[in-house]
């Protein structure tokens, strides 16, 4: 129920923020009616599959994301300046890997987080999910630190299911 | 020249600047593109691009909005790339892996081209 109205709160904000201003004026309330069908049309359907649950309405994560995300973004900016500067090199050096990573996230939302960091940090592909890890394509060995790859897992499980004490 | 005129071109400024970096980043994408030797590798350049190319782009033209609801349709539109993007290249990178396709894992070091036209050095793969 409380995924159920937190669906429909998202849906609310986002109709009301692509579609114009907050009036009932000239078109206005056509352009709410519809709004207001197709909201009650898309829970309904949501409700009839049985798919509202954490992981397709996640209210509870989403603050952790944000800041982990904010991080991954400082990540990403370091790896993209890493890799323009290999690939504009005048001569080209690189050694691509290809490292297995292992994968500790207790659910399927962090481990999807995590493997989707992994391939949207430059210089590193997540190519294969397998059972307690993933297989990732790396562009030069300078990428394949598993450290980093062990503190960008444990933040990316942590802001998706909360600390690790509290199993 | 009042304050509000002041941040107004400086707004302006910070606009171009970050579109004109996101631009460089394009470049450098496309370039890794050509210059890299097979599938896997030419996928992280491309990464380049759909990563911080398309956000910087985002960004500038966040810049330049001026009321909140362009703002909000932006930022929309980025965290939809932020989103969408690996997963895109995971599943081009796990097509490409399952249909057997080997990556190329040895170092990688074409010669420099001014010694173009002389004996093949050490390296060339």
């Amino acid at each position: 129920m409380f995924y159920g109205v937190s669906l429909t709160a998202i849906l609310v904000a986002l109709w009301l923020t692509l579609s114009g201003p907050f009036t009932l004026s000239g078109d206005y309330p056509i352009v709410m009616t519809l709004g207001v069908v197709s909201i009650t049309l898309a829970v309904a359907l949501t409700f009839r599959m049985r798919i509202v649950d954490r992981e397709t309405v996640p209210v509870a994560p989403a603050f952790p994301l944000f800041a982990y995300w904010s991080w991954l973004g400082g990540e990403i900016l370091k790896a993209n300046l890493a890799v323009t500067r290999l690939v504009m090199k005048p001569e080209l050096d690189i050694e691509p890997r290809l490292v297995r990573v292992p994968a500790e996230q207790r659910s399927g939302l962090g481990l999807c987080v995590f493997a989707n960091s992994i391939t949207l940090t430059p210089g590193t592909v997540t190519v294969d999910v397998e059972e307690d890890g993933f297989l990732v394509h790396a562009l030069d060995t300078s990428f394949t630190d598993p450290a980093g790859f062990a503190e960008m897992g444990a933040r990316s499980d942590a802001a998706s299911d909360g600390k690790r004490e509290t199993r | 020249m009042n304050w509000g005129e002041i941040i107004q071109y400086a707004l302006f400024a910070a606009s171009v600047a970050a579109m004109t970096a996101g631009l460089v980043f394009v470049l450098a994408g496309a370039i890794g593109v050509i210059r890299l030797p097979d599938f896997y590798t030419r996928m992280h350049s491309a990464g380049v691009t759909d990563t911080l190319g398309a956000e910087l782009i985002v960004l500038g033209l966040v810049l330049q909005a001026h009321d909140w609801q362009t703002v909000a349709k932006l930022a929309l539109v980025g965290l939809l790339l932020f989103l969408t993007s690996p997963t895109a290249t995971h599943a081009i990178a796990n097509a490409a892996h399952r249909a057997g396709h080997k990556p190329h894992l040895s170092r990688f070091r074409p010669p420099h081209p001014s010694e173009a036209g002389k004996p093949a050095g050490k390296g060339t793969s």
